[in-house]
């Protein structure tokens, strides 16, 4: 089990499926969703893998609408 | 700071610089032109910003120097430009978009003779770009036409204290006679700065930085909803239709029982009272009529006399603009005639009077 | 292939959206630069306890509604002139913490002759310039950053440098000048030069308020609709031909 787990919480409204995120990712955490799309039409972010997720934070740094709130916890 | 006695003797141009600095104006930001360069210089001698606290700065050119007084009207400040008639041209993107977001200045101008650079020589040609708009969009430019260098002192504060009133722009169209000529002169008393709380109270939508207490404060003439933006400006026209039926200012001499009236402004004001001088001594019942703003103008007033005169002459350094503003006030009922001299010639009341008798056939 | 929902609580947050940046979507298209450069504002912003003091500048271009997304008090200024209105703002209200947030077009074009001479006077702003090379509110016409042989809607074959001169390096320029303490090239394409990018805006806004002159941080960024490539495309588009002409690092630091 990894150290440091994370979680990214995604406000779907915001989201406007720009990918930046998801290439970000080190650990290919996230997708675009393949059909899903949000009241905009856009195909919105989720955890596609959220067990390899370290909340390093680097979708958030890059996500250009402020879509994104990540946690981190150190496991015990 | 230079301290005067009660009445001086000055140029138009200075009065307006020691006007500003005395009424309190927060910033001034010009470039150079003839014919109204002493208005900096007499500022940046007097160096206001080591007594008043007054902001004086020029700018790198005429549009800078609006921008700026954008800037600054944007805080709720007091603030002024100046400049002569290309430089104003220059500053007519600033004046529209100062118009449109509804922010109080003051800008000068003391023309010359144009179109192009023209000439340094007085000049009335800048009168439609005053009053009908010179910078794009329905818009309306409060303007005062100083006839001496104690209105050019007074109109620093009047044009200002409307600019406020209306949050609108407010111009001083003088011509190079009035920027120039030395006259004795009344100053304003000193009165100081308004401090940044005076300010928020005042102009509850100045940008000072947004307090948690209220929502941000956005200075803009931008509305992509073409509903919303028709909205912003029937409220500009209902301002400017208050404004018309509040503020409008003349003067008139001699015109109780005048059989024609000279309607002039600024300094063709003043040449024209010697032309009536001059008139009355042939037995021709002459007045004047002098609007002061000549946005608002005095239609109803000039008008009033339509039923007594038996003709009106209107008399500008410029090619025949005041002339239609005036036909329009009178709407026929008697002729309305034009006469002016072009390019920086300033007429003589002899000039005038030949032109009075030419257009009414009176004997002379 | 579950989300530990345990892990979210306000003392495990490393990362959200700042406070001063409001609800409202932003107009931008997705993957835009503009949002994660207003993201590192509103951070400085906060971090420097400077809301209540803050004036922003905002200019034509696709930042025009820069104003609707961070709470703080905002003048839109003409094309061009926002380093005039700044200066205007900052003379009359030292204490105040004054920026402009231009555009290549808006600063390296229109806007020159004001952006020189508001940095050469010196004045205690700080200014941050996205350069995109393209201008991108109006369809994505060339600008003065635009490359050489970057097609665009008004050099549809390629800018030439016999036509239209070469790429403008304005951020060059600036540093020249004795009025400008602080000229940085950034860019926010990966969440490393993210971090860079903010400390080089919060030593600006620093800068401004300890009234050491002007600063200027340019971002070079992406205009994915003006490029017409995907965001992520453009970024790779960026690093391999911006990048050589316009290279980030610190210009000047005094």
């Amino acid at each position: 089990m990894a150290k440091v787990k994370g979680v990214v919480v995604v406000n779907d409204e915001r989201c406007k499926g720009c990918d930046l995120c998801v290439v970000s990712c080190p650990c290919d955490v996230l997708e675009l969703h393949q059909h899903e799309v949000n009241s905009k039409g856009y195909h919105y972010v989720y955890m596609k893998n959220p067990e390899a997720c370290i909340g390093c934070a680097n979708c958030g740094y890059v996500c250009p609408d402020g879509c994104l709130t990540i946690y981190r916890k150190k496991n015990q | 700071m230079t301290e005067f006695q009660d009445i001086v003797l000055m140029k138009g141009n200075e009065a307006i610089a020691y006007a500003a600095i005395r009424i309190g104006v927060d910033g001034y930001f010009g470039y150079p032109i003839t014919p109204q360069s002493e208005i900096m210089e007499t500022l940046m001698n007097e160096a206001p910003w080591t007594t008043t606290g007054m902001v004086v700065l020029q700018a790198e050119s005429e549009i800078a120097a609006i921008n700026m007084v954008y800037g600054g009207a944007a805080c709720g400040k007091a603030v002024m430009t100046s400049s002569s008639s290309p430089g104003i041209s220059l500053k007519q993107e600033g004046i529209s978009y100062l118009a449109g977001a509804e922010l109080p200045c003051l800008i000068v101008n003391v023309m010359r003779g144009g179109p192009g650079l023209g000439t340094i020589q007085p000049s009335q040609s800048d009168y439609f770009q005053a009053v009908k708009g010179g910078g794009h969009g329905d818009y309306r430019l409060i303007t005062l036409a100083p006839a001496s260098v104690q209105e050019m002192a007074d109109f620093v504060d009047l044009g200002l204290q409307l600019a406020f009133k209306y949050n609108n722009p407010a111009m001083i169209l003088a011509d190079g006679v009035i920027g120039q000529m030395m006259e004795k002169v009344k100053l304003p008393a000193y009165r100081r700065r308004r401090t940044e709380a005076e300010i928020r109270e005042q102009c509850p939508w100045a940008t000072l930085g947004k307090p948690a207490t209220r929502k941000p404060n956005i200075i803009t003439s931008l509305e992509l909803d073409s509903v919303i933006m028709e909205q912003n400006n029937l409220r500009f026209q209902a301002k400017y239709a208050e404004i018309t039926k509040t503020e409008v200012r003349y003067e008139t001499i001699d015109a109780e029982d005048a059989d024609y009236i000279l309607v002039a402004f600024g300094a063709m004001a003043r040449i024209c009272q010697k032309a009536k001088d001059l008139a009355r001594e042939q037995g021709i019942k002459v007045g004047i009529f002098r609007p002061i703003t000549l946005w608002p103008f005095p239609s109803t007033a000039i008008d009033s006399f339509s039923a007594q005169v038996k003709g009106f002459l209107t008399v500008e350094m410029n090619a025949g603009q005041m002339v239609e503003d005036v036909r329009l006030a009178v709407n026929g009922k008697v002729p309305v005639e034009y006469y002016g001299r072009l390019g920086g010639v300033v007429p003589t009341p002899q000039e005038v009077y030949n032109a009075l008798v030419a257009k009414f056939n009176l004997p002379n | 292939m579950s989300i530990d929902i345990d892990i979210v609580s306000p003392e495990n947050m490393v990362y959200a959206k700042p406070e001063l940046m409001n609800d409202t979507h932003m107009h931008y298209c997705p993957g835009c630069s503009h949002g994660v450069v207003h993201k590192l504002i509103a951070e400085v912003i906060q971090e420097l306890d400077l809301k209540e003091k803050t004036i922003g500048i905002a200019p034509v271009g696709c930042a025009v509604f820069a104003y609707n997304y961070l709470d703080i008090d905002w003048q839109e200024a003409a094309h061009g002139r926002a380093p005039a209105l700044a200066t205007a703002a900052k003379r009359l209200n030292p204490d105040k913490m004054v920026f402009t947030y231009q555009g290549d077009g808006d600063l390296a074009a229109i806007g020159t002759a004001e952006t020189l001479h508001a940095a050469n006077r010196g004045e205690n702003i700080a200014i941050i310039y996205i350069n995109n090379g393209i201008y991108g509110m109006t369809g994505g016409q060339m600008s003065p950053t635009t490359l050489i042989n970057m097609a665009t809607a008004t050099s549809p074959s390629g800018r030439t440098t016999s036509k239209d001169g070469a790429p403008l390096d304005m951020s060059k320029l600036l540093a020249q000048l004795d009025g400008v303490c602080l000229v940085s090239r950034q860019a926010v394409h990966t969440a490393a030069n993210v971090k860079r990018a903010k400390r080089m805006i919060r030593l600006a806004f620093e800068n401004s308020m300890a009234g050491k002159g002007t600063s200027v941080v340019e971002i070079v960024s992406t205009c994915s609709s003006g490029w017409k490539m995907t965001p992520a495309a453009s970024n790779d588009w960026m690093v391999d031909n911006m990048f050589p002409v316009f290279p980030l690092g610190d210009l000047k630091n005094i």
